[in-house]
């Protein structure tokens, strides 16, 4: 069996000899993006003129469709079809798997008259254009019988239960320890329902040629989609081809798939013709998963000089009442700092609201913002510096498991953090700088967000020009995934980055489980570079069994691989001509990457620090974000650009999360209230001045082979604690509800007579 | 979207015929309003007139020293304008603080005037809303109305109107002109331009049907400072949560009404002598909220106080 151990023997990427590993390479598939040249799942050519379907939702959150009248849509120019839950062809059942190895099972749209919630699919219409399609669709009458539904979450915390198979977790005696402490917090903090605004929406083109249908769609996970919809459609998930070669931003919302896929497809097997399907804006508002609220509680005891005894995060989340979910926001805390009596733990209540999801660092980015607000909070009764107190709960092991970290910098990222950011430069006592008609503030917080590995295999291809191909069901997101993977190969076969292709996102190459939980550089990179070193063996034995090869006669593994020569010794060819002449039909070779068992017994996480520092307009309450900056630890980094893009773009989300980012229900409707970006305001370039990320130097050897870790998720853990803390030390309002808008901070103001 | 008709009008006489004859037409110009609200099925016509290209884009001096802009002239022209930017840095100001540079580049002067509500309910075209269906009801009014109307709203309506632009020329005491059906071009104020809804919210301005604003006038400017002040989630690219134009002794407030709202109390107050704090209190004593928007009655009042004090000259 392999081990974690087996990682310590150096390997292509960790010695990195031609330097590809770490550069600031550009994005392989730049040029096309920037150029507009890039097909999206939108915008493939199908083999014939596409037509065009658009989706008609649900206007009550709970319900049966009581009628639909479709006679005038049917009768709307261009239209080619209509369809409800009368006559929508057979789908598999809600939830069923026919293939008991699907991973994921049949996912009906409309298979009975329930509406399940605000924005669910009860009607589509393909016309010959978009436009005729929408016109279409709004002429379709719907009515309902509406039932009671639960929908307004605070209201509804008496519904809570336990997620399934889970309990809260309890180490030591909490209670006895938090009433004996000398110092004590105990607040409770809320966040909002977000979405996940991807620029690109769901989307799907899709046609068969017989009995196999070959979808182009936006999705972070090739095997799920695929397999969603050979269940629903009731077909071997053979005779579906899914391919997903750009995706226009996941940020986990498109971990799974959604109506369009299954319905392009449906009409297009209808209609013997290709069809397009994609969501709009309000529909990806309302109809696609969403980061759900959570209400969390901290309690803090410590002694006078710092050390934590007591500890616990705990509260109330939601989702669909038939789609469990449970974002996690206390799981974090149970790594993060050192304390003998602790608890932790999630309700959840079961609603009649959009499935709620994962969405970027699920569990950390919600949790991260209650514990390091109070640890600021704590601080100041203590009496020490925010950091100061992080460093005294600095823990040697995990503090809940006992298990040894693989490397722990956390410590670094704050100190190095802090010098770098003028840290010294803060006043403790909050309110005491001016800048015009602005308070200014710093504020600082910590980052931690798990790291995972999961089995994924890859293939990689030489052909008689050189050209190597890494082949992967993998996605890129927009995350740099196809740069990475060349990077890697390209380092792995000692070739030129020119020499080398990527192909990924198509279910009929060597599956890789996706993009989501910063899981997919360390996941598909390791089975990369496996896939190399498989491709490496074959070309050592192919050039030493080749009479005319100058490596004739020689042992295969002293064979080394350098500026695109296959080497040893004083001899060597290029892999070209090898293969030209000895394999000219190429040589393929298969890699995988398979968790050992002991990674289990290491704590595995990124970790980092951020700092920000803001501005209050003294009038408006208005809070801006000056400047921020953030250190981070999470191990080898592969690409300079695009890993700073990803932890930056988390620190961004952070700042959205801090100051706007926030979506509501109306209960009388039991519908998101924001359903555009003109309602649901991410930041835009204004609000984001000066912000810069660096990474620590590390490499994690128990990580995967290559020393890596994630980094798409760790950017924004804890970033909107750190803006949180800074508004409280510009002004002295302690806010703990999210997102802090200027109406509540005025209204801080205005309590505190300013 | 529903199909429609387009044509590009030549002249303006033939728009505002056009228009006046086709109850289901309206004028088009730069597009950034009406095209969304047919898109998400709010506005419905059946027939589009062009107005974007006509001659109206002028910006010229008038005879008693003040400006008259062309109702064709885009956001962005008018915020650059050197003679704008001298005189009326408030207008610029305003400008500047609404959409984006790629909106702006877009809207016009006259389309601006014209926007609709930005209410979350009036969007929602599953949501009764008295605006999109008269006697439907308001769901704003006991809803998520966290940006909804503070002044001059009514039981049947507490929409706000967006306009940052407005507002300033609102302070200005500016003019429009308006090609009526016979032709003629009549004059009336922008403080004037906007009705109160109500029980008829869906009438939201003065103009009859087909009518075209063709220009806006600007009078000289009033002596004293201008200043600008908007209140917002972010720092660009978002409605204001309250807006104050101040020119001279001239006011105006914005984000809190069904128009941009000519403080005229307050400006009476000042002309009495009194404090900036006692005239912006003088302005809202009137206020009245739904709920979520209370605290736009503090947050206006303060931004009022500030901008006043800024356009004094008494704190930058």
């Amino acid at each position: 069996m392999s081990s974690i151990a087996d990682w310590a023997t150096p390997n292509p990427v960790t010695e990195n000899r031609s330097g590809l590993i770490g550069k600031a390479v550009d994005r392989y598939e730049g040029p096309l993006k920037v150029t507009g040249t890039a097909p999206y799942a939108y915008e493939v050519e199908a083999p014939s003129p596409p037509v065009q379907g658009a989706i008609v939702t649900s206007a009550i959150a709970r319900g049966r469709v009581a009628a639909i009248d479709t006679a005038e849509a049917e009768a709307s120019p261009g239209v080619l079809l209509v369809w409800t839950h009368k006559t929508i062809p057979a789908q598999g059942a809600r939830g069923a798997r026919i293939n008991p190895r699907s991973q994921r099972p049949s996912s009906p749209v409309m298979d009975s008259d329930e509406v399940r919630y605000f924005g669910e699919t009860v009607a589509f219409v393909v016309a010959d254009t978009l436009e005729n399609a929408r016109a279409a669709a709004a002429l379709i009458k719907v009515t309902y019988d509406e039932l009671w539904a639960v929908v307004d979450f605070p209201a509804s915390l008496g519904l809570a239960e336990n997620p399934p198979g889970e309990e809260d977790v309890r180490i030591g005696d909490f209670e006895t320890a938090f009433a004996a402490a000398p110092v004590t917090l105990d607040e409770t903090y809320t966040s909002p329902i977000q979405n996940h605004v991807q620029m690109e929406p769901c989307a799907t083109t899709a046609w068969w040629d017989g009995d196999k249908v070959t979808v182009h769609t936006s999705i972070q996970m090739v095997k799920g989609g695929q397999h969603a919809l050979a269940e629903t459609l009731m077909i071997p998930s053979d005779d579906v081809h899914l391919l997903t070669r750009y995706i226009g931003g996941g940020f986990g919302g498109k971990g799974q798939s959604y109506d369009d896929l299954s319905l392009a497809a449906l009409a297009a097997r209808e209609l013997k013709r290709p069809v397009k399907v994609a969501y709009t804006r309000q529909q990806m508002m309302l109809g696609t998963i969403h980061r759900p609220a959570t209400i969390q509680r901290v309690r803090l005891g410590a002694t006078p000089d710092g050390r934590l005894t007591a500890f616990a995060l705990d509260g109330y989340t939601h989702c669909a009442r038939d789609a469990l979910f449970t974002e996690h926001f206390a799981n974090f805390a149970r790594s993060l700092y050192a304390a003998p009596n602790r608890l932790t733990g999630h309700k959840l209540v079961k609603m009649d609201l959009p499935g709620a999801g994962p969405m970027r660092a699920p569990g950390e980015a919600s949790g991260m913002l209650s514990l390091e607000v109070a640890m600021d909070e704590l601080a100041e009764k203590l009496g020490l510096d925010p950091i100061q107190l992080r460093l005294i709960n600095e823990p040697e092991r995990d503090p809940e498991t006992g298990k040894p970290f693989s490397i722990r910098q956390l410590a670094r990222c704050m100190n190095e953090g802090a010098q770098h950011f003028g840290w010294d430069r803060r006043n403790p006592k909050p309110g005491q700088v001016r800048d015009g008609r602005w308070w200014v503030g710093m504020g600082m917080a910590a980052a931690i967000r798990a790291d995972y590995l999961l089995p994924a295999k890859a293939g990689a291809r030489i052909t008689a020009d050189g050209t190597i191909t890494l082949l992967q069901g993998m996605t890129d997101i927009g995350t740099g995934t196809y740069t990475i993977l060349a990077q890697i190969t390209a380092e792995t076969l000692g070739v030129p980055l020119s020499q080398v292709r990527v192909e990924i996102g198509d279910s009929n190459l060597p599956p890789a489980p996706g993009s989501g939980g910063q899981f997919g550089a360390s996941t598909a990179g390791s089975a990369a570079l496996d896939a190399g070193m498989k491709l490496r063996v074959a070309l050592a034995h192919l050039a030493v069994g080749d009479p005319n090869s100058p490596l004739y006669g020689a042992s295969p593994d002293l064979v080394t691989f350098d500026d695109g020569k296959i080497r040893f010794g004083n001899q060597s060819e290029d892999l070209s001509t090898l293969v030209a002449r000895a394999a000219p039909e190429g040589v393929y070779a298969e890699g995988s990457i398979s968790p050992p068992a002991d990674r289990r017994d290491v704590s595995l996480h990124t970790y980092g620090a951020h700092f920000a520092e803001v501005g209050v307009d003294m009038d408006t309450g208005e809070v801006r974000m000056r400047r921020m900056y953030g250190v981070f630890a999470a191990g080898r980094i592969l690409n300079a650009k695009t890993a700073k893009s990803q932890i930056t773009g988390g620190m961004i989300w952070g700042v959205g999360t801090a100051l706007t980012e926030t979506n509501s229900v109306d209960p009388r409707y039991g519908s998101l209230i924001n359903q555009d970006v003109g309602g649901y305001l991410v930041p835009v370039h204004a609000d984001i001045v000066d912000l810069d990320a660096v990474f620590l130097d590390e490499v994690d050897d128990k990580a995967n082979p290559m020393g890596i870790k994630g980094v798409g998720e760790l950017g924004i853990s804890g970033a909107g604690a750190a803006i949180a803390n800074a508004i409280y030390n510009a002004c002295g309002v302690r806010l703990r509800d999210y997102p802090m808008t200027p109406d509540k901070v005025l209204a801080g103001l205005i309590a505190a007579g300013l | 979207m529903r199909p429609f008709t387009y044509e590009r009008a030549t002249d303006a006489a033939s728009a505002v015929k056009a228009v006046s004859d086709n109850p289901n037409a309206r004028f088009l110009a730069g597009g950034t309003n009406l095209l969304d609200l047919m898109k998400l099925e709010i506005e419905h016509p059946t027939h589009l007139v062009d107005v974007g290209r006509l001659p109206l884009a002028a910006i010229e001096e008038t005879a008693d020293g003040g400006l008259r802009i062309g109702a064709m002239a885009t956001n962005s022209l008018v915020a650059a304008d050197p003679r704008v930017r001298a005189r009326y840095p408030v207008l610029a100001q305003a400008i500047i603080h609404g959409g984006s540079p790629q909106l702006r580049n877009k809207a016009t002067v006259g389309g601006n005037l014209m926007q609709r509500t930005r209410c979350a309910y009036f969007y929602d075209t599953t949501k009764p809303c008295n605006k999109r269906q008269p006697g439907a009801g308001c769901s704003a009014l006991e809803g998520l109305n966290r940006n909804a109307a503070i002044l001059g709203a009514s039981e049947h309506c507490i929409a706000t109107n967006p306009s940052d632009m407005s507002v300033a020329l609102t302070a200005l005491g500016a003019g429009v002109e308006a090609m009526t059906a016979t032709g003629a071009v009549r004059a009336l104020t922008v403080a004037d331009l906007h009705l109160a809804p109500g029980d008829t919210p869906h009438i939201e301005t003065a103009l009859s049907a087909g009518e075209l604003i063709t220009a806006v006038t600007l009078p000289p400017a009033p002596t004293g400072g201008q200043v600008y002040r908007k209140a917002r989630d972010r720092a660009s690219y978002a409605g204001g949560l309250a807006m104050v134009a101040v020119a001279g002794g001239q006011i105006a407030l914005g984000g809190v009404a069904y128009k941009p709202w000519r403080a005229l109390k307050a400006e009476a107050a000042l002309a009495a002598g009194q404090t900036p704090a006692a005239a912006a209190e003088a302005e809202l004593a009137d206020a009245r909220d739904s709920g979520r928007n209370a605290f736009k009655i503090a947050l206006t009042t303060r931004l009022t106080v500030a901008a006043i004090a800024q356009a004094q000259g008494g704190k930058s």
